[in-house]
Protein backbone atom coordinates (compact mmCIF):
# COMPACT_ATOMS: atom_id res chain seq x y z
CA UNK A 1 0.00 0.00 0.00
CA UNK A 2 0.98 3.63 -0.43
CA UNK A 3 2.11 5.43 2.66
CA UNK A 4 2.04 9.24 2.81
CA UNK A 5 4.64 10.69 5.14
CA UNK A 6 2.63 13.72 6.12
CA UNK A 7 5.56 15.34 7.89
CA UNK A 8 7.48 15.38 4.59
CA UNK A 9 4.65 16.02 2.10
CA UNK A 10 4.67 19.55 0.65
CA UNK A 11 1.07 19.12 -0.68
CA UNK A 12 2.18 20.23 -4.12
CA UNK A 13 0.17 17.83 -6.29
CA UNK A 14 3.09 16.66 -8.42
CA UNK A 15 2.09 13.04 -7.63
CA UNK A 16 -1.56 13.65 -8.52
CA UNK A 17 -0.67 14.64 -12.08
CA UNK A 18 1.21 11.40 -12.85
CA UNK A 19 -1.13 8.90 -11.15
CA UNK A 20 -2.36 6.61 -13.95
CA UNK A 21 -5.28 5.41 -11.82
CA UNK A 22 -6.58 8.79 -10.72
CA UNK A 23 -6.22 7.48 -7.18
CA UNK A 24 -4.67 10.59 -5.62
CA UNK A 25 -6.33 13.87 -4.83
CA UNK A 26 -4.98 16.96 -3.18
CA UNK A 27 -7.60 18.58 -0.96
CA UNK A 28 -6.03 21.82 0.21
CA UNK A 29 -3.09 20.63 2.33
CA UNK A 30 -4.16 17.01 2.52
CA UNK A 31 -3.23 14.26 0.05
CA UNK A 32 -5.94 11.59 -0.24
CA UNK A 33 -5.23 8.08 -1.48
CA UNK A 34 -8.25 6.22 -2.89
CA UNK A 35 -8.80 2.53 -2.24
CA UNK A 36 -8.22 1.67 -5.91
CA UNK A 37 -4.54 2.72 -5.70
CA UNK A 38 -2.49 -0.14 -7.22
CA UNK A 39 0.75 0.77 -5.36
CA UNK A 40 2.52 1.16 -8.73
CA UNK A 41 4.94 3.60 -7.13
CA UNK A 42 5.07 6.19 -9.93
CA UNK A 43 4.03 8.91 -7.47
CA UNK A 44 6.72 7.85 -4.99
CA UNK A 45 9.33 8.14 -7.74
CA UNK A 46 8.47 11.66 -8.85
CA UNK A 47 7.81 13.21 -5.42
CA UNK A 48 10.20 16.19 -5.12
CA UNK A 49 10.50 15.69 -1.36
CA UNK A 50 10.32 11.91 -0.99
CA UNK A 51 7.06 11.90 0.99
CA UNK A 52 5.54 8.80 -0.59
CA UNK A 53 6.51 5.20 0.00
CA UNK A 54 5.12 1.91 -1.24
CA UNK A 55 5.00 -0.36 1.77
CA UNK A 56 4.78 -4.08 1.05
CA UNK A 57 2.43 -5.85 3.39
CA UNK A 58 3.30 -9.24 4.81
CA UNK B 1 -28.23 27.19 7.73
CA UNK B 2 -24.76 28.47 7.12
CA UNK B 3 -24.43 31.82 5.49
CA UNK B 4 -22.91 31.29 2.07
CA UNK B 5 -20.59 33.31 -0.09
CA UNK B 6 -22.60 32.45 -3.14
CA UNK B 7 -26.25 33.24 -3.40
CA UNK B 8 -27.33 31.10 -6.27
CA UNK B 9 -27.42 27.46 -7.28
CA UNK B 10 -27.30 28.23 -10.95
CA UNK B 11 -24.76 30.22 -12.95
CA UNK B 12 -23.97 30.62 -16.62
CA UNK B 13 -20.37 29.62 -15.94
CA UNK B 14 -18.80 27.74 -13.03
CA UNK B 15 -15.03 28.10 -12.76
CA UNK B 16 -12.95 25.59 -10.80
CA UNK B 17 -9.72 27.10 -9.52
CA UNK B 18 -8.65 30.61 -8.52
CA UNK B 19 -5.25 30.89 -10.23
CA UNK B 20 -4.55 33.12 -13.25
CA UNK B 21 -6.60 30.91 -15.62
CA UNK B 22 -9.67 30.82 -13.38
CA UNK B 23 -9.47 34.51 -12.50
CA UNK B 24 -9.26 35.59 -16.14
CA UNK B 25 -12.09 33.23 -17.05
CA UNK B 26 -14.35 34.60 -14.30
CA UNK B 27 -13.63 38.21 -15.11
CA UNK B 28 -14.04 37.75 -18.86
CA UNK B 29 -17.28 35.83 -18.35
CA UNK B 30 -18.94 38.65 -16.40
CA UNK B 31 -17.54 41.27 -18.78
CA UNK B 32 -19.34 39.33 -21.53
CA UNK B 33 -22.64 39.53 -19.68
CA UNK B 34 -22.61 36.10 -18.03
CA UNK B 35 -23.08 35.18 -14.39
CA UNK B 36 -19.97 33.46 -13.05
CA UNK B 37 -18.97 31.63 -9.90
CA UNK B 38 -15.34 30.82 -9.11
CA UNK B 39 -14.43 28.24 -6.47
CA UNK B 40 -10.96 27.91 -4.95
CA UNK B 41 -10.27 24.90 -2.74
CA UNK B 42 -7.52 26.60 -0.77
CA UNK B 43 -8.34 28.97 2.07
CA UNK B 44 -6.43 31.85 0.43
CA UNK B 45 -5.98 33.07 -3.13
CA UNK B 46 -2.33 33.10 -4.15
CA UNK B 47 -0.93 31.11 -1.24
CA UNK B 48 1.04 29.02 -1.30
CA UNK B 49 1.94 29.67 -4.90
CA UNK B 50 4.03 27.04 -6.69
CA UNK B 51 5.80 29.22 -9.20
CA UNK B 52 9.16 30.80 -10.11
CA UNK B 53 7.10 33.92 -10.92
CA UNK B 54 8.83 35.03 -14.12
CA UNK B 55 6.88 36.56 -17.03
CA UNK B 56 7.97 38.35 -20.19
CA UNK B 57 7.31 42.06 -20.50
CA UNK B 58 5.12 41.83 -23.60
CA UNK B 59 3.24 38.84 -22.22
CA UNK B 60 2.25 40.73 -19.08
CA UNK B 61 1.41 43.94 -20.93
CA UNK B 62 -1.08 42.04 -23.08
CA UNK B 63 -3.22 41.68 -19.95
CA UNK B 64 -2.39 44.56 -17.64
CA UNK B 65 0.02 47.32 -16.81
CA UNK B 66 2.60 46.41 -14.17
CA UNK B 67 1.84 47.60 -10.65
CA UNK B 68 4.57 47.91 -8.00
CA UNK B 69 2.17 46.16 -5.59
CA UNK B 70 2.83 42.83 -7.30
CA UNK B 71 6.11 43.30 -9.17
CA UNK B 72 9.04 41.98 -7.13
CA UNK B 73 11.76 42.87 -9.62
CA UNK B 74 12.34 44.07 -13.17
CA UNK B 75 14.66 42.07 -15.40
CA UNK B 76 17.01 43.54 -17.99
CA UNK B 77 18.82 40.34 -18.91
CA UNK B 78 19.31 36.65 -18.36
CA UNK B 79 22.30 34.37 -17.94
CA UNK B 80 22.73 30.73 -18.81
CA UNK B 81 25.35 28.72 -16.94
CA UNK B 82 26.72 25.77 -18.92
CA UNK B 83 27.38 22.41 -17.24
CA UNK B 84 31.12 23.30 -17.07
CA UNK B 85 30.34 26.52 -15.17
CA UNK B 86 30.78 28.90 -18.10
CA UNK B 87 28.36 31.82 -17.83
CA UNK B 88 26.70 33.21 -20.94
CA UNK B 89 25.12 36.60 -20.47
CA UNK B 90 22.16 37.58 -22.58
CA UNK B 91 21.25 41.19 -22.81
CA UNK B 92 18.54 42.94 -24.69
CA UNK B 93 19.76 44.91 -27.73
CA UNK B 94 19.05 48.10 -25.85
CA UNK B 95 21.08 48.30 -22.67
CA UNK B 96 18.99 48.63 -19.54
CA UNK B 97 15.84 47.75 -21.42
CA UNK B 98 13.30 45.79 -19.39
CA UNK B 99 12.69 42.31 -20.76
CA UNK B 100 10.52 40.83 -18.08
CA UNK B 101 9.32 40.79 -14.52
CA UNK B 102 9.46 38.60 -11.47
CA UNK B 103 6.01 38.83 -9.96
CA UNK B 104 4.87 38.58 -6.39
CA UNK B 105 2.16 36.07 -7.11
CA UNK B 106 0.62 36.28 -3.65
CA UNK B 107 -0.47 39.79 -4.58
CA UNK B 108 -0.73 39.25 -8.33
CA UNK B 109 -3.20 36.36 -8.01
CA UNK B 110 -5.24 38.31 -5.46
CA UNK B 111 -5.36 41.28 -7.82
CA UNK B 112 -6.62 39.07 -10.66
CA UNK B 113 -9.35 37.52 -8.50
CA UNK B 114 -10.21 40.92 -7.03
CA UNK B 115 -10.73 42.25 -10.56
CA UNK B 116 -13.03 39.30 -11.30
CA UNK B 117 -14.98 39.96 -8.09
CA UNK B 118 -15.18 43.67 -8.80
CA UNK B 119 -16.52 42.94 -12.27
CA UNK B 120 -19.32 40.93 -10.65
CA UNK B 121 -18.20 37.31 -10.34
CA UNK B 122 -19.11 35.36 -7.21
CA UNK B 123 -16.07 33.92 -5.44
CA UNK B 124 -15.74 31.26 -2.75
CA UNK B 125 -12.53 30.10 -1.08
CA UNK B 126 -12.00 26.95 0.97
CA UNK B 127 -14.64 25.58 -1.36
CA UNK B 128 -14.10 22.70 -3.72
CA UNK B 129 -15.77 20.91 -6.58
CA UNK B 130 -15.93 17.26 -5.49
CA UNK B 131 -17.74 15.77 -8.50
CA UNK B 132 -19.23 16.86 -11.79
CA UNK B 133 -22.98 16.86 -12.37
CA UNK B 134 -23.50 14.96 -15.62
CA UNK B 135 -26.65 14.74 -17.74
CA UNK B 136 -26.77 12.81 -21.03
CA UNK B 137 -23.00 13.05 -21.33
CA UNK B 138 -23.02 16.83 -20.77
CA UNK B 139 -21.22 18.47 -17.87
CA UNK B 140 -23.97 20.46 -16.17
CA UNK B 141 -22.25 21.76 -13.05
CA UNK B 142 -20.57 20.37 -9.98
CA UNK B 143 -21.11 19.26 -6.43
CA UNK B 144 -19.63 22.08 -4.39
CA UNK B 145 -18.33 21.38 -0.90
CA UNK B 146 -17.88 24.16 1.60
CA UNK B 147 -17.25 23.63 5.31
CA UNK B 148 -18.97 20.27 5.37
CA UNK B 149 -21.98 21.30 3.26
CA UNK B 150 -22.50 19.95 -0.25
CA UNK B 151 -24.50 22.01 -2.73
CA UNK B 152 -25.34 21.21 -6.33
CA UNK B 153 -24.38 24.17 -8.49
CA UNK B 154 -25.46 23.95 -12.10
CA UNK B 155 -23.94 25.89 -14.98
CA UNK B 156 -24.20 25.97 -18.75
CA UNK B 157 -20.44 25.70 -19.04
CA UNK B 158 -17.90 24.54 -16.48
CA UNK B 159 -14.37 25.89 -16.92
CA UNK B 160 -11.76 23.62 -15.34
CA UNK B 161 -8.82 25.73 -14.17
CA UNK B 162 -7.72 23.39 -11.40
CA UNK B 163 -4.04 23.36 -12.11
CA UNK B 164 -1.39 20.69 -12.33
CA UNK B 165 -3.20 18.46 -9.82
CA UNK B 166 -6.40 18.85 -11.84
CA UNK B 167 -9.08 16.24 -11.15
CA UNK B 168 -12.25 17.74 -12.57
CA UNK B 169 -11.74 16.88 -16.24
CA UNK B 170 -10.61 13.40 -15.22
CA UNK B 171 -13.89 12.88 -13.38
CA UNK B 172 -15.59 13.91 -16.63
CA UNK B 173 -13.82 11.07 -18.45
CA UNK B 174 -10.78 12.84 -19.90
CA UNK B 175 -7.37 11.26 -19.31
CA UNK B 176 -5.07 14.00 -18.02
CA UNK B 177 -2.22 11.78 -16.76
CA UNK B 178 1.18 13.36 -17.30
CA UNK B 179 3.82 10.82 -18.46
CA UNK B 180 6.42 10.26 -15.73
CA UNK B 181 9.25 11.57 -17.94
CA UNK B 182 7.29 14.75 -18.64
CA UNK B 183 6.60 15.98 -15.14
CA UNK B 184 9.24 18.32 -13.76
CA UNK B 185 9.62 17.39 -10.14
CA UNK B 186 10.32 20.77 -8.55
CA UNK B 187 11.31 22.51 -5.35
CA UNK B 188 11.93 26.20 -4.72
CA UNK B 189 13.26 28.23 -1.84
CA UNK B 190 12.65 31.92 -1.44
CA UNK B 191 16.07 32.95 -0.21
CA UNK B 192 17.12 36.00 1.73
CA UNK B 193 20.58 37.47 2.17
CA UNK B 194 22.04 36.12 -1.07
CA UNK B 195 24.54 37.70 -3.46
CA UNK B 196 22.72 38.01 -6.77
CA UNK B 197 22.41 40.28 -9.78
CA UNK B 198 19.14 42.04 -8.95
CA UNK B 199 18.13 42.52 -12.59
CA UNK B 200 19.04 39.26 -14.25
CA UNK B 201 17.62 35.75 -14.12
CA UNK B 202 20.11 32.88 -14.09
CA UNK B 203 19.51 29.40 -15.52
CA UNK B 204 21.86 26.52 -14.68
CA UNK B 205 21.95 23.57 -17.06
CA UNK B 206 23.53 20.14 -16.87
CA UNK B 207 22.85 16.58 -15.90
CA UNK B 208 24.78 16.92 -12.65
CA UNK B 209 22.97 20.11 -11.65
CA UNK B 210 19.42 19.38 -12.82
CA UNK B 211 18.95 16.22 -14.92
CA UNK B 212 16.72 16.94 -17.93
CA UNK B 213 15.58 20.18 -16.37
CA UNK B 214 17.19 23.32 -15.06
CA UNK B 215 17.91 25.20 -11.88
CA UNK B 216 16.90 28.83 -11.62
CA UNK B 217 17.79 31.93 -9.61
CA UNK B 218 15.12 34.58 -10.15
CA UNK B 219 15.69 37.84 -8.24
CA UNK B 220 12.92 38.97 -5.90
CA UNK B 221 14.62 42.25 -5.03
CA UNK B 222 17.87 43.19 -3.35
CA UNK B 223 19.64 40.13 -1.94
CA UNK B 224 16.55 37.97 -2.28
CA UNK B 225 15.64 35.38 -4.92
CA UNK B 226 13.51 32.43 -5.90
CA UNK B 227 16.07 29.62 -6.05
CA UNK B 228 14.47 26.53 -7.50
CA UNK B 229 14.90 23.43 -9.58
CA UNK B 230 12.94 21.14 -11.85
CA UNK B 231 14.22 17.68 -12.74
CA UNK B 232 12.59 15.06 -14.93
CA UNK B 233 10.31 12.67 -13.06
CA UNK B 234 12.19 9.90 -14.86
CA UNK B 235 15.43 10.96 -13.15
CA UNK B 236 13.90 11.45 -9.71
CA UNK B 237 14.46 8.70 -7.15
CA UNK B 238 15.46 8.20 -3.54
CA UNK B 239 18.61 10.21 -2.79
CA UNK B 240 18.33 11.97 -6.18
CA UNK B 241 15.23 14.03 -5.70
CA UNK B 242 14.70 17.66 -6.70
CA UNK B 243 15.30 18.71 -3.10
CA UNK B 244 18.61 16.78 -2.95
CA UNK B 245 19.91 18.58 -6.05
CA UNK B 246 18.71 21.98 -4.86
CA UNK B 247 20.19 21.57 -1.38
CA UNK B 248 23.56 20.64 -2.89
CA UNK B 249 23.50 23.76 -5.08
CA UNK B 250 22.39 26.10 -2.30
CA UNK B 251 25.01 24.80 0.11
CA UNK B 252 27.72 25.48 -2.45
CA UNK B 253 26.44 28.72 -4.00
CA UNK B 254 24.65 30.51 -1.16
CA UNK B 255 26.21 29.02 2.00
CA UNK B 256 25.16 32.05 4.06
CA UNK B 257 21.70 32.52 2.53
CA UNK B 258 18.56 31.85 4.48
CA UNK B 259 15.51 30.11 3.14
CA UNK B 260 12.30 31.88 4.13
CA UNK B 261 9.94 29.71 2.11
CA UNK B 262 10.09 26.14 0.78
CA UNK B 263 7.61 25.11 -1.87
CA UNK B 264 7.42 21.88 -3.86
CA UNK B 265 5.61 21.51 -7.15
CA UNK B 266 5.08 19.68 -10.40
CA UNK B 267 5.34 21.31 -13.82
CA UNK B 268 4.11 19.41 -16.88
CA UNK B 269 6.31 19.60 -19.98
CA UNK B 270 4.26 17.21 -22.08
CA UNK B 271 2.18 18.17 -25.10
CA UNK B 272 -1.18 19.75 -24.22
CA UNK B 273 -4.23 17.47 -23.82
CA UNK B 274 -5.37 16.00 -27.16
CA UNK B 275 -8.67 17.79 -26.73
CA UNK B 276 -9.40 20.57 -24.24
CA UNK B 277 -13.20 20.65 -24.49
CA UNK B 278 -16.12 18.29 -23.90
CA UNK B 279 -19.89 18.78 -23.85
CA UNK B 280 -20.36 21.65 -21.39
CA UNK B 281 -16.70 21.69 -20.35
CA UNK B 282 -13.62 23.78 -21.21
CA UNK B 283 -10.18 22.97 -19.76
CA UNK B 284 -7.63 25.77 -19.26
CA UNK B 285 -4.13 26.54 -17.99
CA UNK B 286 -2.00 23.89 -16.27
CA UNK B 287 -5.03 21.57 -16.16
CA UNK B 288 -5.00 21.60 -19.98
CA UNK B 289 -1.21 21.03 -19.87
CA UNK B 290 -0.53 24.22 -21.83
CA UNK B 291 2.68 25.00 -19.94
CA UNK B 292 5.60 25.95 -22.21
CA UNK B 293 7.54 22.63 -22.35
CA UNK B 294 10.91 24.35 -22.73
CA UNK B 295 10.74 27.05 -20.07
CA UNK B 296 8.06 25.58 -17.80
CA UNK B 297 6.39 28.99 -17.87
CA UNK B 298 2.62 28.99 -17.55
CA UNK B 299 1.33 32.32 -16.24
CA UNK B 300 0.69 33.90 -19.63
CA UNK B 301 -0.64 30.66 -21.13
CA UNK B 302 -3.07 30.32 -18.24
CA UNK B 303 -4.33 33.89 -18.53
CA UNK B 304 -4.65 33.52 -22.30
CA UNK B 305 -6.58 30.23 -22.19
CA UNK B 306 -8.72 31.41 -19.25
CA UNK B 307 -9.81 34.53 -21.09
CA UNK B 308 -10.39 32.65 -24.35
CA UNK B 309 -12.44 29.96 -22.58
CA UNK B 310 -14.85 32.55 -21.21
CA UNK B 311 -15.11 34.34 -24.57
CA UNK B 312 -16.01 31.08 -26.32
CA UNK B 313 -18.37 30.10 -23.49
CA UNK B 314 -20.19 33.44 -23.83
CA UNK B 315 -20.57 33.00 -27.56
CA UNK B 316 -21.84 29.42 -27.28
CA UNK B 317 -24.20 30.14 -24.38
CA UNK B 318 -25.57 33.07 -26.39
CA UNK B 319 -26.33 30.72 -29.26
CA UNK B 320 -27.83 28.11 -26.94
CA UNK B 321 -25.41 25.33 -27.88
CA UNK B 322 -22.57 24.33 -25.54
CA UNK B 323 -21.83 20.96 -27.16
CA UNK B 324 -18.24 19.85 -27.60
CA UNK B 325 -18.65 20.50 -31.30
CA UNK B 326 -19.35 24.21 -30.70
CA UNK B 327 -16.85 24.64 -27.86
CA UNK B 328 -14.14 23.28 -30.20
CA UNK B 329 -13.65 26.88 -31.36
CA UNK B 330 -11.70 27.31 -28.10
CA UNK B 331 -9.44 24.32 -28.78
CA UNK B 332 -8.80 25.31 -32.40
CA UNK B 333 -8.16 28.97 -31.54
CA UNK B 334 -5.47 28.40 -28.94
CA UNK B 335 -3.80 25.62 -30.94
CA UNK B 336 -3.38 27.91 -33.97
CA UNK B 337 -2.48 30.94 -31.82
CA UNK B 338 1.07 32.15 -31.26
CA UNK B 339 0.94 30.41 -27.86
CA UNK B 340 -0.12 27.08 -29.38
CA UNK B 341 2.58 27.23 -32.02
CA UNK B 342 5.22 28.19 -29.45
CA UNK B 343 4.27 25.20 -27.28
CA UNK B 344 4.59 22.84 -30.24
CA UNK B 345 7.94 24.30 -31.34
CA UNK B 346 9.37 24.41 -27.83
CA UNK B 347 8.28 20.82 -27.25
CA UNK B 348 10.61 19.77 -30.07
CA UNK B 349 13.46 21.90 -28.77
CA UNK B 350 13.01 20.48 -25.26
CA UNK B 351 12.99 16.93 -26.64
CA UNK B 352 16.26 17.69 -28.44
CA UNK B 353 17.96 19.36 -25.49
CA UNK B 354 17.17 16.67 -22.90
CA UNK B 355 18.94 14.10 -25.07
CA UNK B 356 22.20 16.07 -25.18
CA UNK B 357 25.15 15.08 -23.00
CA UNK B 358 26.78 17.86 -20.96
CA UNK B 359 29.70 18.12 -23.42
CA UNK B 360 27.32 19.03 -26.22
CA UNK B 361 25.49 21.58 -24.07
CA UNK B 362 28.88 23.13 -23.24
CA UNK B 363 29.70 23.36 -26.97
CA UNK B 364 26.44 25.08 -27.79
CA UNK B 365 26.67 27.61 -24.97
CA UNK B 366 30.36 28.45 -25.54
CA UNK B 367 29.74 29.12 -29.21
CA UNK B 368 27.10 31.76 -28.51
CA UNK B 369 28.82 33.31 -25.52
CA UNK B 370 27.79 36.87 -26.24
CA UNK B 371 24.65 37.60 -28.13
CA UNK B 372 23.06 40.95 -28.45
CA UNK B 373 19.50 40.01 -28.97
CA UNK B 374 17.36 42.45 -30.88
CA UNK B 375 14.32 40.85 -29.37
CA UNK B 376 14.47 39.13 -26.04
CA UNK B 377 12.56 35.95 -26.71
CA UNK B 378 13.28 32.23 -26.57
CA UNK B 379 12.75 32.23 -30.31
CA UNK B 380 15.42 34.81 -31.06
CA UNK B 381 17.82 32.97 -28.75
CA UNK B 382 17.22 29.66 -30.53
CA UNK B 383 17.57 31.34 -33.93
CA UNK B 384 20.91 32.82 -32.83
CA UNK B 385 22.12 29.49 -31.43
CA UNK B 386 21.35 27.80 -34.73
CA UNK B 387 23.01 30.61 -36.69
CA UNK B 388 26.24 30.18 -34.74
CA UNK B 389 26.03 26.37 -34.73
CA UNK B 390 25.09 25.42 -38.29
CA UNK B 391 25.69 21.78 -37.33
CA UNK B 392 22.66 21.96 -35.07
CA UNK B 393 20.55 22.46 -38.13
CA UNK B 394 21.13 18.82 -39.04
CA UNK B 395 20.28 17.63 -35.54
CA UNK B 396 17.15 19.68 -35.32
CA UNK B 397 16.11 18.82 -38.86
CA UNK B 398 12.69 19.92 -39.92
CA UNK B 399 12.27 22.08 -36.85
CA UNK B 400 15.28 24.24 -37.73
CA UNK B 401 14.03 24.67 -41.27
CA UNK B 402 10.69 25.87 -39.99
CA UNK B 403 12.14 28.60 -37.81
CA UNK B 404 14.86 30.00 -40.03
Amino acid sequence: MLKVHRDICGYCGCCVSVCPEGALELIDAYLCVEKWCTSCGICAKVCPLGALEVVHEK
Amino acid sequence: MLWRWFMKNKYDVLIIGGGPAGALAARTAVENGLSAFLVEKRPAIGAPVRCAEGIGKDALHEFMDPDPKWISAEMTGASIVAPDGFLMKLESGLAGNKVGYILDRKFFDRELVWKAAEAGADIAVKTRASAPIMENGFVKGAKIECCGTVTNVTADVVIAADGVESKFSRWCGIDTTVPVGEIMSSVQYVMADVDIDTHSTVFYLGNEIAPQGYLWVFPKGDRSANVGIGISGKKSREGHRAKDYLDRFVKKTFPHGKSIECIAGGVSVCRPLDCTVADGLIITGDAARVVDPLTGGGIYNSMYTGRLAAQVAAECIGKGDVSKNKLMVYDKTWRTSKMGKTIERNYHIKEYLIKQPDAKLNDIIHSVSKINLKEFTTMSLITEIIRVNPKLMLDLGALAASIR
